[in-house]
């Protein structure tokens, strides 16, 4: 079933990982499995935001010699970042598997992801100058508390709860998926695509990468190449509602913007608020009353209804 | 009138009981005006008015205070900060008010049979599934799947509503006093829909019978949807359920678009009139 959120504040900064917290713990009932945010900060000059894992949650129930590779992993990725010139400004490891770097890097950054995941276990989250993408098992205040996300300001973010159907229970197969290797650029997804492996071996032949076997990252994988084609972001929505088969409602932030697109049966639910100051969509309304108690006007976007805001 | 018993669609061994009530349980006949109301419906008072406030309730917690009020005669219930949630005020079979002051989420008023629900929010998706009778007014928006196999009373929404509104419907009224999203009226068997505004693609998409009423722009028909004429009887009685709930446009009804089903089916359309709601 899964249940997908996002909130775009049109006013500044807020406390958007504490408000998105809430948001999907409202949603819980609609995925248990793990949840998973990405939020967009205040981006430093010439600064990114880089996480990685190095293992799965459920790889540290495994015996004692997982503790030793995470720290390999570590260590490798460390001179890895060393050897090619990364600038870390400060680092943090909100868990024994997965990190936060804080970097200043002017090379390639797509040479340096796929690098990085050429090391054992390493998977890169995501990379960005405003964008921070967590995703762990357990429901939302599981991950906002491990995370310390209860206090995160930002502008805009996305969010999603998991009901596993088509792939596995971990880390790697969570929402949202960030568009590799491009900055700043998250999806999440409500739904299934049902030409997922016929475009994902057309994609896969024009050189593109696949972490999982999780339909929903072919929308980042898909966004990704359209961007780099030049397309806006709004023609890339529409594209996707003719090109892609199946029954879906997602969203996709970019460093500046949130975007929606529903299919063209409507299949899958998505309830909009829209004010001056901010707008919120959620699977279920209950969601946008988490963080909106008071009486508020709501509508449902109608199929093949696509559409973009701005921070 | 012919008898059930020797009507063809009996020889052909379709349907051998005559129609006898609401559930196999409790029969009734339109003699037996008692016979309207189930068993073991509670004798509640209108004049006794009792609120929930809901803030702090979970969905089960207040349909059980729902039905404990009711136990104790209480015939209206007001329902305080809903916070649209989900599941609320279900598989209520007594005649009863209901006052919502605020939104429901998913599943809201389904399988009722008998109340009087006025809702000044809005409402999710699947709102007043399978209703059998009663009438359910919701001020703001509603989600999709509107109405879903509604088989009696009036489901009405003042604003727009989602997609599939109304599929499976099997009896009733839906009204919408704004747009309707693509296939409504899908699968309709019974009943009639009627929208005063826009209605979405694939409008009435392999519907078996019904009527629906569109205001505004159809963007397209579905398989077996055809107009058919504006009668007079049409005329008199969207006007009359317009203005019932103040919904009567400044120009009148003369602009609706009447939509039925244009497909012949074999074992149906042979059918006396008054043997056709035996069959669905």
């Amino acid at each position: 079933m899964c249940g997908i959120a996002g909130l775009i504040y049109r006013d500044g900064a807020r406390n958007i990982g504490g408000e998105m917290t809430a948001m999907l713990q409202a949603l819980k009932h609609r995925g248990p499995d793990s949840t998973g945010f990405a939020v967009y900060g205040e981006p430093g000059p010439n600064e990114y935001i880089l996480r990685f894992k190095v293992a799965e949650q459920e790889d540290l129930g495994r015996g004692t010699k997982i503790r030793r590779a995470i720290a390999e992993r570590k260590a490798a990725v460390d001179g890895l970042l060393e050897e090619l010139g990364v600038t870390v400004l400060d680092l943090d490891g909100p868990t024994e598997y997965a990190s936060r770097y804080r970097i200043a890097y002017d090379g390639d950054m797509k040479d340096l992801a796929d690098q990085m995941e050429e090391i054992e276990g390493t998977e890169i989250l995501s990379i960005g100058n405003a964008l921070e993408l967590i995703k762990d098992l357990g429901d939302a205040a599981d991950v906002s508390g491990a995370y310390d996300l209860g206090v995160f300001r930002g502008t805009h973010g996305i969010g999603h709860t998991r009901m596993a159907t088509e792939s596995d229970v971990d880390i790697r197969s969570a929402h949202p998926y960030w568009a590799y290797p491009y900055n700043d650029i998250a999806v999440v997804h409500n739904g299934q695509i049902t030409n997922y492996w016929l475009m994902r071996r057309q994609l896969e032949r024009s050189g593109q990468r696949f972490v999982s076997n999780c339909d929903s990252e072919l929308l980042a994988v898909y966004t990704a190449v359209n961007l780099e084609k030049g397309m806006t972001l709004e023609d890339s929505l529409e594209r996707s509602i003719h090109e892609i088969d199946g029954v879906f409602t997602y969203l996709i932030t970019t460093r500046n913007e949130l975007g929606m697109a529903k299919d063209t049966m409507a299949a899958k639910p998505m309830v909009l608020y829209e004010a001056d100051d901010m707008v919120a969509l959620a699977s279920e309304e209950v969601a946008i009353r988490a963080i909106i108690p008071h009486e508020i006007d709501t509508t449902d976007p109608y199929d093949e209804e696509i559409r973009v805001w701005q921070a | 009138m012919a008898g059930v018993s020797d009507s063809v669609s009996a020889q052909m061994g379709m349907h051998t009981e005559p129609l006898t009530g609401r559930d196999i349980k409790t029969k009734f006949t339109l003699q037996n005006e008692g016979g309207f109301a189930y068993h073991f419906a509670r004798d509640v008072d209108f004049n006794r008015r009792a609120e929930i406030d809901c803030a702090e309730l979970e969905p089960s917690e207040i349909n059980r205070k729902i039905r404990e009020l009711m136990d104790s005669g209480h015939g209206s219930i007001v329902l305080r900060n809903p916070g649209a949630k989900h599941s609320l005020i279900v598989g209520i079979l007594n005649r009863m008010n209901f006052i919502v002051e605020g939104s429901l989420g998913y599943f809201g008023c389904g399988l009722l049979d008998g109340p009087t629900v006025r809702i000044s929010g809005r409402v999710g998706w699947s709102f007043g599934e399978n209703m059998m009778a009663g009438v359910c007014l919701v001020e703001k928006n509603a989600g999709s799947t509107f109405g879903a196999a509604l088989r009696g009373g009036d489901l009405v929404c003042k604003g727009s509503v989602g997609s599939r509104t109304g599929i499976d419907q099997k009896g009733g009224t839906i009204i919408v006093g704004g747009d309707t999203g693509a296939f409504s009226g899908f699968m309709m068997q019974r009943g009639r829909i009627v929208v005063c505004g826009n209605a979405g693609k694939n409008l009435g998409d392999s519907m078996y019978d019904g009527t629906i009423y569109i205001g505004g722009e159809i963007q397209d028909l579905g398989v077996d949807a055809v107009p058919a004429a504006l009668t007079d009887l049409d005329r008199a009685w969207l006007t009359r359920k317009l203005t019932m709930y103040e919904l009567l446009p400044g120009k009148g009804v003369d602009h609706f678009t009447k939509i039925v089903a244009g497909k012949q089916l074999w074992s149906y359309d042979n059918l006396e009139p008054s043997e056709k709601k035996l069959v669905l």
